[in-house]
């Protein structure tokens, strides 16, 4: 079959992974770079990874990156599972597609909007009732968790609109109340769902530059932010050094988010295999 | 028979058979139950009456209101109207967690994330039962469906067969007042259904649960169940043991569903008190019934003819006057005990005719295109009027 192949497809494929990933792979290879300069290679060293974690601004803002992370990926987790519970379980209810719409918004608001927007309001707010007082990491996570909860209620969604709803019917059957129901079976069920979308959710919090930087304050600069204004005073290969670090980091996140959500799916599909068998 | 003798058979009837004692008092009842989907009737106004004891069986094609007549008992779905009763009590808005019923889903159901033990376990656990206790009741459970060697695995390391028995240990547990199936043996494959009906009616004979099943499958529905509702487009068409439905189908829908049949239009053109004629143009011939019919002269009747109660000759039988139609052998189906043959009549209509293959045959009887009779007896019809 292989040698069927035509050098069309091969040549495409390969332009096509090199367009998206030469950059990337050139930024890993001269965080390697000896020399001060980003464009002249000068030989093989890890002095910039070095310098990089004698850095203290940034590696605060890495601190602030990881902290705000951890935070908005659990509050999104919080708020997104109901909301996918509902858009899957609740049935036909009036303003249905409405609320399924606004729940899907976010992922495709332009982000200078969102962090314009939630800009305002935090600064409403404090205007009225003194809380957010200033802006910083609070304001920050807060802004984070809106669109992660997006995220996450898609996924819980699909999850649970895949799962055969006779298994929670089931535990009814046998006694079980609705809230214990929730606990008992559908949680433990879409708990890959749900560890895939808390590490969605906290690399996309990792990766935003512009909503934070709109609802940053001082003392409060994120990793990005940092690597933003530093590359605006001329790119020093410490940057090549961090970027290659958290180009592993992320990767290892969305493989694992991918694996977990691949073996729910297996799960899934195993379970129901005996019962599809014959349809 | 002396008057003690034939009391005595009274009771055996009233007892194996309490639909036919007027007494019995029904453990299930439906009262003018319908249920609505916006405008889509899915049961309309069924009333039905289930005993204690009873292996009973819904039986209709897909969409015929069967499983959510099902689930309206599981309190699943609320009827739109009507009532139901289960042991004298009314379930209106009583929660499905409530009900004195238990479920074996067609997909079964398992949790996947419990073993087999957690999961037959599971409704005791709800009740709060002690510890001690589930472990023994679950022991003793997995023992009646021959799993007590897999009591540790998840349900993704069972076969179908093993995940069917988990899935009725599960519904049991909780000695349900009925248990209630859908599709129990949907997902299993033929050998192992077959063997399965009966392991399934010997688990009923011993729980002595009163099981209410939906099927499709007629012969399930006749193997297992003590009576039958045929159910069609939200209405109950039919209710009667196997043999009632088979031997005196009411309706062309009831005849076709249980077993097969040739159908064959005509009109009632002799009406006595003893018999019955019907003369049909449709298979250009007259079909003397041996019991009145109801009805008048002119009428249009169907007459129902099962296939294995047809004669299949080379020779034209002796009478030919009534009861007997010619025609050419268009279809062999060899099945090894019987074979059934499609016999293109004169008059265009195809009869399907089987016989049991009793002898051993130097070569097949019939061949394609042999010219044939087709006969059978006075009493082998059942006329209907829908």
């Amino acid at each position: 079959m292989s040698s069927k192949r035509s050098t069309f497809l091969i040549s495409a494929l390969v332009f096509g992974f090199a367009f998206l990933y030469v950059p990337i792979l050139l930024v890993m290879i001269y965080s390697f770079n000896e020399g001060k300069l980003v464009t002249v290679w000068a030989g093989f060293s890890t002095k910039w990874y070095v310098s990089l974690f004698s850095n203290d601004g940034m590696i605060d803002a890495a601190w602030n990156s990881l902290r705000i992370g951890v935070m908005s990926a659990t509050l999104a987790l919080a708020l997104g599972t109901p909301a996918g519970l509902v858009m899957s379980r609740f049935g036909r209810f009036k303003g249905r597609t409405l609320f399924s719409g606004m729940i899907a918004a976010p992922l495709v608001m332009p982000e200078v909007i969102t962090g314009l927007s939630l800009l305002l309001l935090f600064v409403t707010l404090e205007q009225m009732i003194g809380w957010p007082a200033g802006r910083g990491l609070s304001t920050i996570t807060i802004a984070h968790t809106t669109f992660c909860a997006a995220y996450v209620a898609v996924v819980v969604q699909s999850r649970l609109s895949g799962m055969d709803t006779s298994v929670e019917e089931a535990a009814m059957d046998l006694g079980a109340k609705p809230a214990k129901i929730f606990f008992v079976i559908t949680l433990p069920m879409i708990l890959p769902a749900l560890l895939a979308g808390w590490l969605l959710s906290f690399t996309l919090s990792l990766d935003d530059l512009v909503i934070a930087s709109f609802v940053a304050g001082p003392g409060s600069t994120t990793l990005p932010m940092k690597v933003f204004s530093s590359v605006r005073l001329g790119v020093s290969p410490e940057i090549n050094a961090l970027a290659t670090l958290i180009i592993l980091a992320v990767s290892v996140m969305i493989v694992i988010a991918s694996l977990m959500i691949l073996r729910s799916e297996r799960m899934r599909s195993r379970a129901s295999a005996g019962a599809d068998a014959q349809h | 028979m002396s008057e003690a003798v034939l009391e005595r058979v009274h009771e055996d009837v009233h007892k194996t058979q309490p639909w036919n004692n007027p007494d019995a008092v029904p453990y299930i009842r439906f009262e003018n139950v319908t249920k609505k989907f916006g405008d889509f009737y899915a049961v309309d106004d069924v009333s039905l009456d289930i005993y204690r004891h009873e292996l009973f069986a819904l039986l209709g094609g897909s969409g015929c209101g069967k499983t959510t007549l099902l689930r309206m008992l599981a309190g699943f779905e609320e009827p739109t109207s009507g009532k139901i009763y289960i042991d004298g009590v009314d379930m209106a808005g009583v929660p499905a967690y409530e009900r004195p019923t238990n479920m074996m889903f067609q997909s079964y159901a398992l949790f996947p994330h419990m073993s087999v033990e957690q999961n037959v376990a599971f409704g005791l656990v709800q009740d709060g039962v002690s510890r001690s206790e589930i472990k023994e009741l679950v022991a003793e459970m997995l023992g009646l469906v021959q799993m007590s060697k897999f009591a540790k695995r998840k349900p993704h390391q069972l076969s179908g067969g093993q995940r069917q028995r988990v899935a009725l240990a599960r519904s049991l547990i909780k000695r349900p007042k009925v248990l209630l199936l859908d599709e129990p043996l949907g997902a299993l494959d033929k050998k192992l259904r077959e063997q399965t009906q009966f392991e399934l009616v010997n688990i009923q004979e011993k729980v002595g649960t009163t099981f209410v099943m939906v099927t499709h499958d007629q012969e399930e529905a006749m193997t297992m169940a003590s009576r039958i509702a045929v159910m069609n487009e939200g209405v109950i068409n039919q209710t009667g043991t196997p043999f009632e439905l088979y031997e005196y189908p009411n309706s062309r829908y009831t005849a076709n569903f249980l077993g097969q049949v040739n159908l064959i239009e005509g009109l009632l053109v002799d009406d006595d008190e003893k018999y019955a004629v019907i003369k049909s143009d449709e298979a250009g011939c007259e079909i003397y019934i041996d019991h009145a019919v109801q009805g008048h002269e002119g009428m249009t009747f169907w007459v129902a003819l099962r296939p294995e109660r047809l004669r299949i000759t080379k020779e034209a039988p002796k009478e030919t006057k009534y009861n007997c139609v010619s025609g050419k052998v268009e279809e062999i189906g060899y099945l090894g005990g019987i074979s059934t043959y499609h016999v293109r009549l004169e008059s265009g209509k195809r009869i399907k005719v089987t016989e049991p293959n009793s002898t051993r045959q130097i070569e097949p009887r019939y061949t394609w295109e042999d010219t044939v009779w087709v006969s059978w007896e006075a009493g082998a019809a059942s006329v209907l009027n829908k």
